[in-house]
């Protein structure tokens, strides 16, 4: 089942050195670039049908081709390299495999849009992987891949690493902009899109790491190779992370479309020792999560995951064994977001509180069936009315366990009609 | 670490050594905005001094040309910067999804019954701090521990203990 598209370079030794990368391919792409024009390049990314792998999946020639015309602003490309979604690691391996490949796909995204200053926001505590990265970066620019003249060309592109410093937040693309210019990672509120309005008010791309990385596969053999993997509407490969309780976690890459049991049993190695399946996290902790009964006719692309209600998210597989206590977890779960809010919109700050204190009464057996109630109305009065996503990210999969393990829920509440809960303090 | 209200002033000025010096100076010219270079010039104080102390908040601002209140936020708000001193080693242990899943509490629970230390302190000797901080992005081979900056994988309190013993 597994490919190797972008993975291709990850098993040859010091691969992340320029040398290895170039022996092995890297840069090759750069002559056939600058033979055709910007918008030859966009048309060849769209065509290919690659979506946007840092969750929402959205076209990525698509996204380019929102960019105003004749600007006389410049435009920025950041590249999305904050990977903090629980569950999820892929995009460290471009990072310290491959970085190469990364910073090749950079150059063909900034000649398709016309940019010429780019940033590589890389999460905070990736401390040994950012020495890689900007070592690559390094390198690239002492070979003319960066800098004044981009492959001998009259094209010039910057590329700066810009580090994180611990905000989950920061991965939300707005935020991300913000941290760059120097701020608080507080979301903006949408319209306008960055593709319009993005750092220091200019029009700016957001792509995540493996994004980027997929086009140097896709320039060199064309839309119509990336398509021989995948689906119609889910073309080409994805870099999936199992994790939890299997025997053999991994990133591995695998076309689109693959069945999702298939893949945990003969991929991953099945449920580690010999025990049942209880749910799996389909693409990361913000997903709604499948019971083993849902799990047999998903297959690992977009539309599939809609269809279950669910979503492809990062592909980041989380398997559940059937020991797993599911109001732990979810205890667990909201403890991330409620940490990780930015704290702007009341919703979200409070109410990821409240649901939490809830979860932990019900933990400590002090609560009753109506605290479980209560949090199904809280995920309702906290969803859609926040600026960001990030409190959906922690309803969404909370509201998932409630209904398909509502009897967890409801083994820990008292059986004594206890009273609502006290929000007032903390 | 855990308290970030505060900042602690050392009682005397401070500046960049050399090295980080002409870093702030390549890297400024990168950036439209000097505002840009409020969170690189936070990692370098603490890459220079462990920990960022009131001084090196009032000496960014100065080279920025900003408020010492806007470098007192940013340094707030990013939960990796320390506004006080930790421990000669410093342990980030995951507490999220993965490593949950897979037993990181044996590892918390072994470092307060051997160590005697819990998240969010600092050793009596000064030889070790905690923290738990949340997916570390090593979620494919947890549990993960982070010391003083090298990922540590598919870790258990035995292994954790090997590699303790090696520290001074
Ligand atoms: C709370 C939150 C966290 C996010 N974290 C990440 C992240 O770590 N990495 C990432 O690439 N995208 C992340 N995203 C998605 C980005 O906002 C954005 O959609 C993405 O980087 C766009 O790139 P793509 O089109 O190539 O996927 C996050 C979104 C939200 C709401
Ligand atoms: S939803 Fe939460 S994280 Fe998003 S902007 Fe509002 S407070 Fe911040
Ligand atoms: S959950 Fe621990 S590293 Fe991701």
């Amino acid at each position: 089942m597994e490919v190797k598209l972008l993975s291709a370079r990850f098993d040859i030794k010091d691969a992340h050195l320029l040398e290895v990368a170039k022996a092995h391919g890297a840069y090759e792409t750069l002559d056939k670039l600058f033979t055709m024009t910007p918008v030859q390049v966009m048309e060849e990314v769209k065509n290919s049908g690659l979506r946007g792998r840092g969750g929402a999946g959205f076209p990525t020639g698509v996204k380019w081709s929102f960019l105003p015309k004749n600007l006389d602003k410049p435009v920025y490309l950041a590249v999305n390299s904050d990977e903090s979604e629980p569950a999820t690691f892929k995009d460290r391996y471009i990072l310290v495999k491959d970085p190469h490949m990364m910073i090749e796909g950079i150059i063909i995204c900034c000649y398709a849009i016309g940019c010429h200053d780019a940033y590589i926001y890389i999460r905070g505590e990736y401390t040994s992987q950012v020495k890689i990265l900007q070592k690559a970066v390094d390198e690239a620019y002492a070979a003319g891949y960066l800098g004044a003249a981009v492959g001998g060309k009259d094209f010039r592109l910057d590329v700066t690493v810009h580090r994180g410093a611990g905000a989950y937040i920061c991965g939300e693309e707005t935020a991300l902009l913000e941290s760059i210019e120097g701020k608080k990672g507080q979301p903006r509120s949408k319209p306008p899109f960055p593709a319009v309005v993005g750092l220091y008010d200019c029009p700016t791309i957001i792509n995540n790491v493996q994004s980027i990385a997929s086009l140097p596969f896709i320039l060199a053999n064309g839309a119509d190779a990336y398509r021989v993997y995948g689906t119609e509407k889910s073309p080409g490969t994805h870099l999936f992370g199992i994790s939890g309780h299997v025997e053999k976690p991994g990133m591995y890459e695998l076309p689109l479309g693959q069945p999702l049991l298939e893949v945990i049993d003969k991929v991953a190695g099945g449920v580690w020792k010999g025990r049942k399946l209880k749910g799996i996290i389909p693409g990361g902790s913000s997903t709604p999560v499948l019971t083993p009964e849902e799990a047999k006719t998903v297959t690992l692309d977009y539309e599939s995951m809609a269809a279950h209600k669910t979503m492809f998210g990062s592909g980041g597989i989380v398997v559940l064994d059937e020991t797993v206590d599911i109001v732990k977890l979810v205890e667990n779960l909201i403890s991330f977001y409620h940490h990780e809010s930015c704290g702007q919109c009341t919703p979200c700050r409070e109410g990821l509180g409240w649901m939490l204190k809830i979860v932990k009464k019900l933990l400590a057996g002090d609560g009753g069936r109506e605290d479980i109630d209560l949090l199904v109305e809280l995920c309702d009065n906290i969803e859609m009315k926040t600026v960001c996503v990030l409190s959906a990210a922690c309803t969404m999969p909370v509201r998932s366990y409630l209904n398909k393990f509502r009897h967890e829920f409801e083994a820990y509440a008292a059986e004594k009609a206890s009273a609502k809960p006290d929000l007032r303090e903390e | 670490m855990s308290d970030r209200s505060e900042l602690i002033a050392v009682g005397k000025p401070f500046s960049f050594d050399a090295e980080r010096d002409a870093e702030f100076e390549r890297l400024i010219t990168r950036y439209p905005i000097r505002e840009s270079m409020i969170m690189p010039a936070l990692w370098l104080v603490q890459e220079q001094d462990g920990w960022i102390c009131a001084e090196a908040i009032s000496y960014i601002a100065e080279r920025i040309g900003t408020y010492p209140a806007k470098v007192f936020e940013l340094a707030t708000f990013y939960t990796m910067y320390h506004l006080k001193p930790v421990g000669r080693h410093h342990i980030c242990v995951c507490r999220t999804l993965s490593c949950y899943l897979r037993d990181k509490q044996e590892i918390v629970d072994y470092l307060a019954e051997e160590i005697g230390i819990r998240p969010g302190q600092v050793s009596e000797d000064g030889k070790f701090s905690l923290e738990e901080v949340e997916c570390l992005g090593h979620c494919g081979t947890a549990p993960v521990v982070q010391l003083d900056g090298e990922f540590h994988e598919a870790m258990d309190a035995k292994k954790l203990k090997a590699l303790l013993a090696t520290l001074d």
